[in-house]
């Protein structure tokens, strides 16, 4: 697993530790994630990762798995 | 004379009866849809013998859950509607205090209804009661309850917390309802033309604002998913996709749409009106709502659910600059407000005062519990002449010379620490002043005597200190500092003090 994946696990673990996050790919549709957690992880990700997800990419596709949240950032840090 | 809240679907169901009134993703329903459902559920709900008395409706948000609502007022009963997310454990401690005998649930809710342990009464299936076949003798019988009924009955429950643990259930009768539609929607000037995107739980009171105008005048609501609110850009396209024009939304709910810039990428395209409640909405995120929509007309709301939905108002009419205060304005017309200071006098402008309300919106209290009821809804102090009953809102406030009342803070927010009386939310309101700070909270620690600011935004502790011993009296310093990503808020937007409280 690639730096940036394990990072966004960690976030995502630390908000729910119950959940196997590697292995879910629902996680809108089947309610685990809020919209505090989503502000949460915007947040986390900004400090940690020094990524910035705009208004634009927070959409339902990009937060349902930690494989689309990573792809997303990765692709985000690429253009910077 | 309109005295009962039906009145305004059944005219609507004559005047409109295939408009759209009510629509929750791809289910929609025109108002003579809806009062042939509401007077099915009434009919079968009379027929079970159920009648003047509290019925919990556990439904998924949904219209469905409105006639829900009003087939229980169709039978003459009150609903009681509960979030059907809510744990077992403060449900049980609802349907105690309701003594209902009663739950319509939906086929989502059915089976957690048949697991409170605690309720032994009859549990409905929604769908059983509108496949009721609604007769001649039932629409007579319909009639004759509604002909019987009194506006001064009560029409919901909504359980608030209690600062106890044990939820109180304020109680709303008819009468306080309709005055309050029809004062707000006079005042905002709301008509057939408005289309809503409700946002507002149906388990609290908010809901008024949009479903009883939709029902008065024929308007339509589009009922927000709550996912939505998840994703701020889809949150936008949705109210361009619907014309949504009016919205009488939570400050938090407003405030996920600007701290993210979404208005970037796309703006609501129609939307004129905004009407917003909850709490004080902050300057920084208010200003970019105004100026990304300069023709929209803004109104502050202000009320606690004890006194039927709002009670004030305040429209914004000139551009909000850093530092300004938005007043929570004056009472809708039919409602009074007295300032009272602690020794039961009249606060004179400029001065604080306990915010208490007179009028017809003040509901009749706490259900089941007298002795709450009596501490808050109280007998007019500057009034010895005959029985006038005001509600205690808890809040305080101070009059502006130009006539407009100006929150403070809530009386439980104010503290005494190093022998000072100090406002919680004079320290927030300088804290969200400071440049890249999103949003705080300030909790006092009663026990250790210390203050604690939560905040959320980019500056660090140390430089956030500094800043504010520039602003703000020693002794208001708060003690400690917590950064948050975000700040946690209760099932109705309002921030989640008592959770907070737990985290210091």
């Amino acid at each position: 697993m690639d730096d940036i994946k394990e990072t966004i696990l960690n976030l995502l673990t630390d908000l729910h530790p119950d959940i196997d996050f590697e292995q879910e790919t629902n996680l809108i549709d089947s309610k685990i994630l809020d919209s505090f957690d989503i502000v949460s992880l915007i947040a986390d990700i900004n400090d940690e990762l020094d990524v910035a997800i705009s208004a634009d990419k927070i959409i339902p596709e990009n937060f349902n798995s930690l494989d689309s949240l990573a792809k997303l950032v990765k692709e985000l840090s690429d253009e910077d | 004379m309109i005295n009962n809240v039906l009145d305004f679907l059944y005219n609507t169901a004559l005047t409109k009866p295939d408009k759209t009134a009510f629509v929750m993703r791809e289910d929609s329903y025109t108002f003579k849809e809806l009062k042939d459902e509401v007077q099915k559920i009434g009919a079968a709900l009379a027929d079970k013998g159920c009648n003047k008395e509290p019925v919990i409706i556990f439904m998924d948000k949904h219209p469905k859950e409105l006639a829900a609502f009003w087939g229980t007022v169709a039978a003459g009963c009150y609903y009681v509607p509960i979030d059907s997310e809510m744990p077992g454990a403060r449900i049980d401690l609802i349907l105690q205090s309701s003594e209902a005998k009663f739950i319509i649930a939906d086929s989502n809710n059915i089976d957690k209804a048949k697991s409170l342990a605690n309720f032994s009464g009859e549990i409905l299936l929604y769908d059983d009661l509108t496949a009721h076949n609604l007769t001649q003798d039932d629409t007579a019988k319909l009639e004759q309850i509604k002909r019987n009924a009194i506006d001064t009955d009560p029409i919901y429950i909504v359980f608030t917390s209690g600062t106890t643990g044990i939820p109180k259930g304020i109680t709303a009768c008819h009468r306080s309802v309709i005055d309050y539609a029809v004062s707000f929607a006079e005042e905002l000037k709301l008509d057939e033309n408005c289309i809503f995107a409700n946002q507002a739980p149906l388990y609290f009171d908010a809901y008024i604002k949009d479903v009883y105008p939709t029902v008065m005048f024929g308007a339509t609501t589009h009922m927000v998913p709550k996912q939505l609110f998840m994703f701020p850009v889809k949150l936008v396209e949705f109210l361009n996709e619907n014309k949504v024009n009016t919205l009488c939304w939570a400050v938090s709910a407003l405030t996920i749409i600007s701290q993210f810039k979404t208005f970037n990428t796309v703006k609501p395209e129609y939307v004129n009106k905004i009407a917003f409640v909850g709490e004080v909405f902050p300057t920084k995120q208010f200003k970019i709502w105004q100026e990304a929509l300069p023709k929209c007309e803004f109104t502050n709301l202000y009320g606690p659910t004890e006194t039927t939905g709002v009670c004030c108002y305040y429209h914004v009419n000139k551009k909000i600059e850093d530092g300004d205060i938005i007043p929570i304005g004056r009472p809708f017309k039919n409602t009074g407000i007295l300032l009272l200071k602690d020794d039961g006098t009249e606060a004179n402008e400029g001065e604080e005062g306990e915010i208490c309300v007179r009028g017809t919106c003040v509901t009749l209290g706490y259900y089941n519990n007298p002795s709450k009821t009596a501490e808050n809804f109280v007998p007019n102090p500057l009034n010895r002449n005959y029985t006038e009953i005001i509600y205690k809102t808890g809040d305080l406030a101070r009059m502006r010379d130009d006539g407009n009342l100006i929150f403070v803070s809530r009386k439980d927010f104010q503290i005494k620490h190093m022998g000072q009386r100090i406002e919680l939310g004079e320290i927030e309101a300088n804290v969200d002043m400071v440049d890249g700070i999103d949003a705080c909270c300030c909790v006092y620690n009663q026990e250790k005597d210390k203050i604690v600011l939560f905040y959320v935004g980019t500056p660090e502790v140390k430089e956030l200190s500094s800043l504010l011993r520039t602003k703000l009296q020693p002794y208001m310093l708060p003690n400690f500092y917590r950064k948050l990503d975000a700040i946690p808020l209760t099932p109705n937007g309002k921030k989640d003090r008592n959770l907070l409280k737990s985290m210091m």
